[in-house]
C-alpha cells in the first residue's frame, strides 16, 4: 500500500514547516484549549456538587419526614411519631435498640470567609444514632458535644468556608453563646457543611418543644424500604413521606446541577463553534502558505487524498494539543476549589468542591477532536482540490 | 471617513479570513450579552430596590419568623413612615417544579408599600375584599395562563391548614404588574389574616416587616433604632436596607459574578489572540502596499489609524452582530424564564460595556500590525517585493 | 538653460551593512532644470535608485544637500516629507504598485485622500488624470482585470493626478514588452512635452533611455554626462 506512506510523508512536511505559520497554529490552539478550560471548569462545577450530595446519601438509610415536605426544612414530626417510626419493621436494631436518629434542622446566620456577607448555614440537631445512620462521618479534631450543653461540632467544609467556626472558639446565634467543640468528617459529603448539636438543646434554643423534622433510621437491608414505608402508610397516626437517603439527596442535587448543565453545554457549544472558526482560519492559512509545496507534491505525484488526510491530521494534532492544554490548566487551576453555594431545598448553604473528573476530561477532548475535524475539513478539501498549474506559477 | 472606503477594502482582502474572524467575535459577544443578561438576573434585586425601605428579619435567619406583636412597636418608631409585613408560602401550583415566590400579606397597604406594582384600583378593591382573593404578577399570570375570576389550589409544603388540609384555595382578583423593566413581579400575594387563621401553626408570627423611612429621616438610624428595641428579647431583629436584604440574599448563592467573569475573560483572550492574528497576517501581506501608500505621502500615523480602524471595524461588525442575536436571544429567553429566573436583562450598560471592549479589543488586536505597518521603512519594504 | 527645479550639493549616502559602511553616493552634485527628461543609467547597485530615492524624499542623505524647488529636503523631517511628496512628486514604479483591494479610479484618486479637495473635486481630478492616459474607459475596472501597460498608465495617472511638477520612474518599462513599453514611453515624453512634467527616469533599458532629453551614467557613486542622441 502507497496510501499510508504518501500519508505520512506528507503529513511529516506540513508539521515539519509549522513553525513557520506558528501564528495563527498556537491561536488555534489556545482557541481549542480555552473551549475546552471553561467546558471543564463549568461542568466541573456541576460534577462537584452532585459528588457531595449524592455521597451524602446511602442506600440503607432511610429519611423520613411529613407528607408533602419538599425537605426537612419544611417537615415536622412529633416526639411521638418518632418513637412509633423507630419501632416500625425494617428497621435495623442494635441489640434491642434501633439505629436511628430524629433530627431537627435550623439555618443560622454565619458570614462567608471570602465575601464577609451571611449565609444560611445548617445548624443539626442530632440524637447519638447519627454517627450509625451515618457510616462515613467521624470527628476529626476537637471532642464530641456533649448532650445538654450549647455545644457543637463543625463540619470540616463549613469550618473552611465560613468564619469563627474554628475548634475552641465561641460563637453567638441569636441570645445563645454557643462553644464550637470539635470538627468532622463525612468524606466530603453535604453533611460536612453542617454544625451538629444535641437534638434536645437545639429544641430549646430555638423554642421547638420535643418536635423533630426528620428521622433517619438504618434498614435491615436495601430491600426493607417498602416494608417501611407500607408499615408507616398504614400507620393512621403518621402521615409520612418515606425515601432512602439517596434518593433525597440527589432529588435536591438536581436543580442545581441541572441548571449549571443548562448554561454549561450551549455556552461550550457556542465556544466550540468561535474555536472551529479560529481552527479553519488557521488551517486555511496554512493551506494557502504551503500552496506551492502542496502543488509541488502533486506535480510529483502525490495524490489528493493523502494531502487532504496530511491537512486533517495537522488540525487534528492541533485540536489535541489544545484540549490537552485546556484540560491540563483546568484542572490544576479548578480541581478542589471550594465554593459554596445555597441549596433551594433546604434554603441553606452546601459547601462543595470543583470535581474536574477523568470522565470530564475525556469529554472535553472529544469536543478539542470534534472542532480539529470540522476546522481541517474545508481547507484540507481546499488543499486537494488546488489547481496544480496555477498554485506553482502564482509562487 | 474618506479613508472608510480604502478600510473597508482592505478588511474584506480576504473574504473567508475576514469571515471567519468576525464570526469569532460575533460568538464571544453573543456569550457577553448571554451572560452578563444571566448575572443581571442575580442582581437585579439589588438595583431595583428602594433606598427609603428597610426589611426587618429575624436576627438569627430570615426564615426564623418574628412575632406579630412587633408591628406597632416598628410603626411607632421614630422616622418610620409606614410598615407592612408578609411571610413566606413556599408552596406550589399543581406539580412541584411550579415554584414561584407566595406572600400571605396584609392587602391595605401592601400596594402602598410597593408603589411600582401597577393594579388596576377596581382589582385592588375586589382583592381587600375578598378573604381568599389573590393578586399575581402580569409574568405568574402569562406563564400559567390564569385570568381574573380564576380559581387557583396551592400545595402548600410547609403550612398544613389546621384541618389537616394542605390545598389552599384562591380566587385571581387581580394582576398587577411592574413599570420597571428590570424588576420581577412573578409573586402571588393573599390575606394574612386567611393564612394566619387557617395554619394549623405558627400562628401570631410574621416572615419580615417591609417599612419606609419618613421623609428626612436616615435610614441607618432608624435600623439602629428597631433593632435596639429588640435586643435581648427572644427575637432580636436585623433591619436592612432592601438593597443589603437583596445583597446578602444574592450572595447566598456564591460568586456567580467572579464564575461569568473567569469565563468571559477567557473568551476575551481567545478573541484577542484570533484578531490578532488575522491582523497580522493581513499586515504582513501587505507591506509593499502600506509602503506605497507612505510614498505616496500617506503620514505614519496615517497609516497606523488605518490598520487600527481596519481592526475596530472587524471587532465592531462581529461584536455589534453578536450582541443583536444577543438581545433577541434575551429577548426570547426573559419570557420563557419570567417566573424562574425573573429579571433576565441586557441592561443598558452591559450594552455600553460590550461597545467599550470591542473598541478597546479592535485597539488591542490592531496595535502591534498598526505599530509596525507605521515604523515600516518605505525603502526596505519595496525592495523587498 | 531655464530654471533649476532640483539640486544636488555634495550627496553622499552610506548604508551600514553589518559593520562596514558602504558608500552607494560619493560627494555627488547634480543640477535638474525645469522641464527636463532625464534618464539615469547604470548596473545594479550603482545608486541609481538611491539617487531617485534622495530626490523623492524617500530618503535622506548621510551628508550633503538635496533641494527640490524651494525645499531642502536634507532638513525635513518624515512627516514633513510625507506631506511634502504628497503634492510634490509622483512616483511610478517597475511593478505599478497599485492597490489590489482598489478599482483604477479609486487607486488614482488615493493620494487626494490627502488634500482638502471635497469628494466631488476628488472624483473629477482623477477622472482628468485617467483621461490624460487614456484609460477613462477603465475606471471601473480592479488591477487584475488590467494588462502590465494598463496598470502602468493608471500608476501614471495616480502620480500626476495631485500636480505634482516632478515625476520620478523607477524602471517603468522593466516589466513591460516592447510595444507597450514604448506606448508608456510615448506617454512620458507628452507629460513632459504637453504638461511640463520634469521627470527622472531610472532605467537598465538603452533604447528606453533614448526617449528621454539627456541621459546620466551612474557608476560607484559617481554621474557621468552622456548626451541624448
Amino acid at each position: 500500500m502507497r496510501g499510508p506512506k504518501q500519508i505520512f510523508a506528507v503529513t511529516w512536511l506540513n508539521l515539519r514547516n509549522l513553525p513557520q505559520r506558528i501564528g495563527s497554529s498556537v491561536v488555534a490552539v489556545i482557541g481549542v484549549a480555552a473551549v475546552v478550560l471553561v467546558f471543564a471548569a463549568v461542568l466541573s462545577m456541576a460534577k462537584g456538587f452532585e459528588r457531595t450530595m449524592i455521597s451524602a446519601g446511602s442506600d440503607d438509610t432511610a429519611i423520613i419526614m411529613r407528607s408533602g415536605s419538599t425537605s426537612e426544612l419544611n417537615s415536622g414530626l412529633s416526639n411521638e411519631q418518632a418513637l412509633i417510626i423507630a419501632e416500625s419493621p425494617g428497621v435495623l436494631k442494635d441489640g434491642d435498640a434501633p439505629v436511628m436518629s430524629a433530627e431537627l434542622y435550623v439555618v443560622v446566620d454565619v458570614k462567608k470567609k471570602s465575601t464577609g456577607t451571611d449565609a444560611n448555614v445548617p445548624f443539626r440537631g442530632v440524637q447519638s444514632g447519627a454517627f450509625d445512620v451515618r457510616k462515613n462521618v467521624s470527628l476529626a479534631d476537637g471532642r464530641m458535644f456533649e448532650p445538654g450543653k450549647n455545644e457543637f461540632i463543625v463540619g470540616r467544609s463549613a469550618q473552611q468556608e465560613f468564619a469563627g467556626l474554628e475548634t475552641g472558639s465561641t460563637i453567638r446565634f441569636g441570645q445563645t453563646e454557643w462553644s464550637v467543640v470539635g470538627s468532622f468528617e463525612a468524606g466530603g459529603s453535604v453533611s460536612e457543611s453542617e454544625l451538629w448539636t444535641d437534638v434536645r438543646v437545639l429544641q430549646g434554643a430555638y423554642r421547638r418543644g420535643n418536635g423533630f423534622q426528620s428521622v433517619r433510621v438504618k434498614l435491615q437491608s436495601e430491600a426493607s424500604l417498602s416494608e417501611l414505608e407500607a408499615a408507616l402508610e398504614a400507620d393512621p397516626r403518621i402521615n409520612p413521606d418515606v425515601m432512602s437517603e439517596k434518593e433525597y439527596y440527589s432529588g435536591q442535587a438536581a436543580p442545581i446541577s441541572q441548571f449549571i448543565k443548562l448554561v454549561g453545554y450551549p455556552l461550550t457549544i457556542l465556544m466550540a463553534i468561535g474555536a472551529v472558526f479560529g481552527a479553519l482560519n488557521s488551517m486555511y492559512s496554512s493551506v494557502s502558505v504551503r500552496g506551492k509545496e502542496i502543488a509541488t507534491l502533486r506535480a510529483l505525484g502525490f495524490g489528493p487524498l493523502s494531502i487532504l488526510v496530511s491537512t486533517m491530521i495537522e488540525s487534528t494534532i492541533l485540536a489535541l494539543v489544545g484540549g490537552l492544554l485546556g484540560g491540563a490548566i483546568a484542572y490544576l487551576a479548578f480541581n478542589g476549589f471550594q465554593v459554596s453555594t445555597l441549596n433551594g431545598a433546604t434554603f441553606s448553604q452546601v459547601v462543595f468542591d470543583f470535581a474536574v473528573t477523568p470522565d470530564l476530561l475525556i469529554d472535553g477532548l472529544k469536543a478539542a477532536l470534534i472542532i480539529g475535524a470540522f476546522g481541517g475539513l474545508f481547507p484540507a478539501i481546499r488543499a486537494a482540490r488546488l489547481p496544480v498549474a496555477q498554485a506553482l506559477r502564482e509562487l | 471617513m474618506k479613508y472608510f472606503r480604502l478600510v473597508w477594502k482592505n478588511v474584506w482582502r480576504k473574504k473567508i479570513r475576514t469571515s471567519l474572524t468576525i464570526l469569532s467575535v460575533l460568538v464571544a459577544f453573543l456569550l457577553f450579552a448571554l451572560l452578563s443578561a444571566l448575572g443581571y438576573a442575580f442582581k437585579a434585586g439589588v438595583d431595583v430596590a428602594d433606598a427609603e425601605r428597610l426589611v426587618v428579619i429575624d436576627k438569627i435567619s430570615l426564615i426564623n419568623p418574628i412575632p406579630m406583636s412587633y408591628q406597632n412597636r416598628i410603626a411607632s418608631t421614630p422616622g418610620v413612615q409606614s410598615v407592612t409585613h408578609a411571610s413566606w408560602f413556599g408552596g406550589f401550583y399543581q406539580e412541584p417544579r411550579n415554584q414561584f415566590g407566595q406572600f400571605p400579606v396584609n392587602p391595605e397597604n401592601y400596594f402602598d408599600m410597593y408603589p411600582e406594582f401597577n393594579i388596576p384600583p377596581e382589582q385592588l378593591e375586589a382583592f381587600k375584599n375578598n378573604r381568599t382573593g389573590a393578586v399575581v404578577g402580569q409574568e405568574l399570570a402569562t406563564t400559567y395562563g390564569w385570568k381574573v375570576g380564576d380559581r387557583i389550589p396551592i400545595q402548600a409544603t410547609i403550612w398544613t391548614k389546621a384541618d389537616g388540609g394542605r390545598t389552599w384555595d384562591f380566587v385571581l382578583e387581580g394582576i398587577f404588574s411592574t413599570d420597571d423593566p428590570r424588576g420581577s413581579s412573578a409573586l402571588m400575594l393573599f390575606h394574612y389574616d386567611y393564612f394566619e387563621e387557617a395554619r394549623a401553626f405558627g400562628k401570631g408570627t410574621v416572615g419580615w416587616y417591609v417599612l419606609r423611612v419618613a421623609n428626612g429621616a436616615d435610614p441607618v438610624q432608624v435600623a439602629n433604632a428597631i433593632d435596639l428595641q429588640f435586643a435581648n428579647s427572644p427575637n432580636e431583629t436585623e433591619t436592612s436596607t432592601e438593597a443589603a436584604f437583596a445583597q446578602s440574599f444574592t450572595s447566598q448563592f456564591g460568586n456567580i459574578a467572579l464564575i461569568v467573569t473567569m469565563i468571559l475573560a477567557a473568551v476575551f483572550f481567545t478573541l484577542l489572540l484570533v484578531s490578532g492574528n488575522t491582523m497580522s497576517q493581513s499586515v504582513r501581506e501587505r507591506i509593499s502596499e502600506l509602503a506605497v501608500l507612505k510614498t505616496l505621502g500617506f503620514t505614519d500615523r496615517t497609516v497606523l489609524g488605518i490598520v487600527l480602524s481596519e481592526s475596530i471595524l472587524i471587532m465592531m461588525m462581529g461584536g455589534l452582530l453578536g450582541l443583536g442575536l444577543g438581545w433577541l436571544v434575551v429577548q426570547g429567553l426573559s419570557k420563557q424564564m419570567a417566573a424562574f429566573l425573573p429579571g433576565v436583562f441586557l441592561s443598558p450598560g452591559a450594552m455600553g460595556g460590550a461597545v467599550a471592549i470591542m473598541i478597546g479589543a479592535g485597539i488591542l488586536a490592531g496595535i502591534f500590525p498598526a505599530v509596525k505597518a507605521m515604523r515600516l521603512s518605505i525603502i526596505d519594504a519595496l525592495s523587498r517585493a | 538653460m531655464s530654471e533649476i527645479l532640483a539640486r544636488l550639493e555634495g550627496v553622499s549616502r552610506t548604508y551600514k551593512k553589518g559593520k562596514e559602511s558602504v558608500a552607494v553616493l560619493n560627494e555627488l552634485d547634480l543640477e535638474i532644470p525645469q522641464g527636463d527628461f532625464l534618464a539615469i543609467m547604470g548596473p545594479s547597485g550603482s545608486g541609481k535608485t538611491t539617487l531617485l530615492n534622495l530626490l523623492g524624499g524617500l530618503d535622506k542623505p548621510t551628508s550633503g544637500k538635496v533641494i527640490v524647488g524651494d525645499d531642502e529636503l536634507s532638513s525635513m523631517s518624515n512627516s514633513q516629507l510625507s506631506s511634502w511628496r504628497s503634492s510634490h512628486v509622483g512616483f511610478i514604479f517597475q511593478f505599478y504598485n497599485l492597490l489590489p483591494v482598489l478599482n483604477a479610479h479609486r487607486n488614482v484618486e488615493l493620494p487626494l485622500l490627502l488634500t482638502d479637495f471635497s469628494s466631488k473635486e476628488r472624483a473629477e481630478r482623477a477622472s482628468i488624470a485617467l483621461d490624460i492616459v487614456g484609460l477613462a474607459e477603465r475606471a471601473k475596472h480592479y488591477p487584475r482585470e488590467l494588462s502590465g501597460g494598463q496598470e502602468q498608465r493608471v500608476a501614471i495617472a495616480r502620480a500626476i493626478v495631485s500636480d505634482p511638477s516632478l515625476l520620478l520612474c523607477d524602471e517603468p518599462t522593466g516589466d513591460l514588452d516592447r510595444d507597450t513599453a514604448d506606448e508608456i514611453l510615448r506617454l512620458l515624453q507628452v507629460l513632459n512635452r504637453d504638461h511640463g512634467k520634469t521627470i527622472i527616469m531610472v532605467t537598465h533599458d538603452a533604447q528606453a533611455a533614448e526617449y528621454a532629453k539627456r541621459t546620466l551614467h551612474c557608476d560607484k557613486g559617481t554621474l557621468e554626462a552622456k548626451e541624448a542622441a
